[in-house]
């Protein structure tokens, strides 16, 4: 029987098949999931910023820059090997549509542009991607198989 | 790091109380403009890790609308309307005399922002008479989604800062309908400490 494990804001975490790993309601943080396809080794950060030069914080699952790191040393404490990773991303979102001249309504753009940099430098491939828009996902990473299921309100739910 | 450890009891305790008055006054404006009684709770005060933050109106996947407004001035703060859907339908189809029923179309999300925006004046209003600041809000912006998703855009402002959330919390309702709505104040980083000193209150 696969255990669905949670991911809350600003959090990570590793599983292995048939576990599933999940985070709800995405809006402007980015879901990132790493695979190894060899031992099926999961992880899942949920980001809130793109970078931890903005702030200090106790939380390096914060940041898109130290979350993926401490990520990828946590899948490796599991058996997984970093040059095997490949990842999926979902969410980046802007979920209020007004002045624009506010850092914060570029958020999610922010986050997503820095999840991909940190992966492009680590080498890790992007396998797939559901990012941008205007609303919120909720996402399901199946560590069996290396589906990603992304659930929205209005735009239905797919697999990527 | 501001993360709200520092503020003492008795400070949380002040500013509870400009909470009460500020959304008493909050509760008028709304209870003028549908001409119908609403009623209010006391306001709760939490110092909370983000990740609890949607739980508190009942888990991330909700789908609610949630009106966000940004105020600036010397004590600079984010303010967060969230109604469940079924009453957001129920308050802007009683202001605009619809009924609406699935869905809200743009005239009655453009009502529920006007409706949040005299309500969060009246609320800064009675804050801004009681500490001599100057609260400016910001055009209010609406999102019809997960409650998980408005909330983290929301908190990911104030996140830059620390791992708390200070939440100032007060639920509106509307006596015959049944109508909920949850009000958050959420202070950046130094703000709580800046409104504490304008009112003379030393932890």
């Amino acid at each position: 029987m696969a255990k669905i494990i949670k991911v809350g804001m600003a959090d990570l975490n590793v599983a292995k098949p048939p576990d599933v790993l999940q985070t709800c309601g995405l809006g402007s943080c980015v879901g990132i999931c790493l695979w190894d396809p060899l031992t099926k080794v999961g992880g899942m950060a949920h980001i809130m910023l793109p970078s931890s030069s903005l702030g200090k914080s106790g939380n390096d699952a914060k940041f898109a820059d130290t979350a993926i790191p401490w990520l990828i040393t946590e899948m490796k404490k599991n058996g997984a090997e970093s040059l095997r990773l490949i990842s999926k991303i979902a969410g980046g979102s802007q979920m209020f549509a007004f002045y624009s001249d506010n850092d914060i309504m570029r958020i999610g753009e922010r986050n997503v542009e820095a999840t991909k940099a940190v992966l492009s430098k680590l080498r890790i491939r992007i396998l797939a991607e559901d990012t941008g828009g205007n609303y919120g996902r909720t996402i399901e990473f199946h560590t069996e198989s290396n589906q990603l299921y992304v659930k929205t309100i209005n735009l239905g739910e797919k697999y990527i | 790091m501001p993360t709200f450890e520092n503020i003492s009891e008795f400070q949380l305790d002040a500013f509870r109380e400009m909470g009460t008055i500020g959304a008493g006054n909050g509760a008028t404006a709304l209870s003028q403009m549908m001409n119908r009684k609403i009623g209010m709770t006391v306001p709760s005060i939490k110092v909370l890790p983000f990740s609890q933050v949607p739980d508190v109106v009942g888990g991330p996947e909700r789908l609610v609308a949630g009106v966000f407004t940004t105020v600036e001035g010397p004590a600079p703060c984010n303010m967060l309307f969230m109604f469940p859907i079924e009453s957001a339908m129920f308050l802007v189809g009683t202001l605009t005399n619809r009924i609406y029923k699935d869905q809200i179309d743009d005239i009655g999300k453009s009502a529920l922002a006007e409706l949040v925006n005299i309500v969060t004046g009246a609320y800064l209003n009675s804050l801004a008479s009681f500490t001599n600041l100057k609260f400016m809000p910001s055009v209010p912006a609406l999102a019809i989604d997960m409650a998980g998703a408005i909330l983290n855009t929301v908190l990911a402002q104030i996140g830059i800062a620390g791992d708390n959330a200070l939440l100032m919390e007060t639920v509106f309702t509307e006596i015959e309908e049944n109508v909920t709505g949850h009000f958050f104040l959420l202070p950046e980083s130094g703000s709580l400490e800046k409104i504490m000193e304008a009112i003379g209150v030393i932890g």
